[in-house]
């Protein structure tokens, strides 16, 4: 009886802890790490991780004992550097809104600064890989992106390797660039990854900002957009694959404070194998101010095997109704038997129609990298995925 | 020459509710060269014969056999039996996004063929086909049937039929959704394979217009699961006349 009772006991605090805020424009944001609690993972932005795979990042347990490593290879037009913490450039993006962020904030030592400078446009794509500290080490990062004022590039950031990685990744946009990130998770089967993306677009602004999320054992990408002037667009897409065990988030907010901006998102993942988790979320707030505001979200996820488990909560605020248009949309769905039946009665084998059902699924996505090097190889990485367990 | 038996077919439609049997006996064989049309009213299980013969997953075959040249199709997984010759056109083509009509129609070439065609022939013969059935070029980089019209999807599904080459077809109410100049170019399209190719054709339609211009060897009257009469041409002109009255026991109409 008396374990009934704590249980009663326990689930009455939980419910109250995991009252959000009343809205995400109130969400709290710091740089230091001190002004957060440690979370207990009843939050409501804790609520779908589970915090004992986070290895410490959450709790201050977790000084910092590696090195992410950077090669990059930059367009001949863009400018790499390594900076320290004092570099005035740093920080311009946002705040970090959650306690990891504000840990990575505080414990980088080295910030990795990507300049693409005023009214250039890159003849090629910049690709930096950061390969991870390694098995069983921890290390905290700081990546920023400028796009000046109408700069052209398109910037790959690929993330490869073992270990255990917090960072922030700042996207600063001036008036009129124009910037497509890409931001590969491609991690060993090991690796912890929270990451805080931070987007600020100048007036006129456009940005296409994707998100691969393929390897890693436990990864949570938190991107935010923020507009700093009217006529800004973003584009926010997103594409992961999770396998059996492995736990990827993705949450996103888009806060529209400035009239005539606009923000599309479409996120699409696949989950296959026992505990494959994914968890999408979408927040748009779009403020009194933002007038003529434009933005649709959209996530999908495909549900390969049993035992796999999908969380999508999309979630619009509108404090205006002087909007141009707003929606949002959210499904998740095993294999379409119908599909199947199809493909298959024109002769074309099970495992073969599943594959095509797949690929199909994210086409979408991919038709909208327009980096073919990175196309092909995350359409060698669905192949691979599917391979594996002969879906 | 070869054959399609259908023995004694029964068949339960699976559903969340339960299985509820819809074939109840069904008898039918048709050989190479023959044109069968079966015509019944609504909710006679035409449909249900159909996706029975083809394998949908959401009908059970309770007895019975369907044996094409001897060999239980019934036996076969659903894309086993589209690559022993069977081929199902059907009333609802299924939407597949992401997947482009050209990638689609060549794998299943490539495994109905048992080998992927030569890339210039083939894109000459879907040229020469798509032409036959007025499909212009630009759906071949379409998604399958996605955001087609019902008459664009019927168009498709016999262009499917022509490049695979089964040895039995099995056209589910291909006619409806069609307006009279479809109508006149897909069973032109029938026509023309049928020439072409030793081909036993299953003709399911509710109405008979399109046996003017598809011309039937055998009339069948599907009722209650089953075929309760079988004829020759002149079976459809009398069911033109009188509708199904006389097997269902009120007045639906077969002509249009």
């Amino acid at each position: 009886m008396t374990v009934t009772d704590d249980n009663v006991a326990s689930t009455a605090a939980a419910a109250e802890a995991t009252v959000p805020a009343a809205s995400r424009g109130e969400r709290f944001s710091s740089y230091d790490v001190e002004a957060f609690e440690v979370p207990s993972g009843r939050e409501e932005n804790w609520r779908f991780t589970p915090m004992k795979r986070l290895r410490g990042l959450h709790d201050g347990s977790a000084p910092a004992t590696g090195e992410i490593e950077i090669d990059a290879e930059p367009a001949p037009e863009v400018r790499v550097e390594t900076v320290g913490r004092d570099d005035e450039r740093i920080g311009a993006a946002g705040r970090p809104s959650d306690r990891i962020a504000a840990q990575a904030y505080s414990s980088f030592e080295k910030a990795t600064l990507v300049t693409v400078p005023t009214e250039t446009k890159a003849s090629a794509p910049t690709v930096v890989r950061l390969h991870g500290p390694g098995e069983g080490k921890t290390a905290y990062g700081h990546v920023q992106v400028r796009a000046e004022a109408f700069a052209e590039a398109a910037i790959v950031l690929d993330h490869v390797g073992s270990g255990t990685y917090a960072d922030n990744v700042e996207f600063v946009l001036g008036d009129g660039a124009q910037l497509t990130v890409v931001s590969v998770q491609d991690w060993a089967d090991d690796a912890v990854h929270v990451s805080e993306q931070h987007l600020r677009l100048g007036r006129d602004a456009k940005l296409k900002h994707i998100v691969v999320t393929l390897g890693g054992d436990l990864v949570r990408v938190s991107p935010t957009a923020t507009f700093a002037e009217p006529g800004g667009d973003v584009e926010m897409l997103g594409l992961h694959f999770a396998d059996a065990g492995q736990h990827q988030e993705h949450r996103l907010f888009v806060d529209h404070a400035v009239p005539h901006c606009k923000s599309n998102v479409l996120y699409k993942g696949a989950l296959q194998g026992d505990g494959a988790h994914s968890v999408w979320i979408g927040d748009v707030l779009i403020r009194a101010a933002a007038e003529a505001t434009e933005t649709f979200e959209l996530n999908r996820n495909l549900v390969l095997t049993e035992g796999a488990r999908a969380d999508s909560v999309p979630n619009l605020e509108i404090e205006t109704g002087e909007i141009t248009g707003a929606g949002h949309a959210s499904a998740t769905g095993r294999f379409d038997d119908e599909q199947l039946f199809y493909l298959q009665s024109r002769g074309i084998a099970e495992e073969q129609a599943r594959r095509l059902v797949v690929r199909g699924f994210f086409h979408e996505i991919l038709m909208k990298i327009d980096i073919p090097e990175v196309r092909e190889r995350l359409e060698a990485a669905i192949e691979a995925e599917l391979q594996a367990v002969g879906v | 020459m070869s054959s399609l038996e259908i023995k004694d077919l029964h068949a339960d439609v699976v559903t969340d509710e339960g299985s509820k049997e819809i074939l109840k006996g069904v008898n039918l064989t048709i050989r190479s060269g023959e044109t069968h049309a079966i015509m019944g009213p609504n909710g006679s299980g035409k449909s249900t014969l159909s996706y029975a013969i083809a394998g949908h997953p959401k009908y059970e075959v309770t007895s019975g056999e369907v044996l094409l040249d001897g060999e239980n199709v019934l036996e076969m997984s659903v894309d086993e039996r589209a690559r022993a010759g069977l081929f199902l056109a059907m009333q609802y083509p299924v939407e597949v996004p992401g997947v482009s009509m050209s990638n689609f129609l060549r794998s299943a070439a490539t495994a109905v063929r048992g080998e992927a065609p030569k890339i210039r022939h083939w894109v000459k013969e879907v040229k020469e086909e798509m032409g036959k059935l007025d499909i212009s070029a630009e759906f071949a980089e379409r998604s399958v049937n996605e955001g087609f019209s019902g008459g664009e999807k019927k168009r498709h599904e016999i262009l499917q039929m022509a490049l695979l080459k089964p040895k039995f077809a099995v056209l589910d109410e291909t006619d409806s959704g069609l307006d009279v100049d479809a109508l006149r170019v897909v069973s032109e399209a029938v026509n023309e394979y049928k020439a072409n190719n030793e081909v036993g054709v299953m003709l399911i339609t509710h109405y008979t217009r399109i046996l003017k211009h598809i011309h039937p060897d055998f009339v069948h009257v599907f009722a209650g699961g089953r075929i309760v009469e079988s004829g020759g041409k002149e079976l459809a002109d009398q069911l033109e006349e009188s509708g199904y009255v006389g097997y269902i026991g009120k007045a639906e109409a077969a002509a249009v």
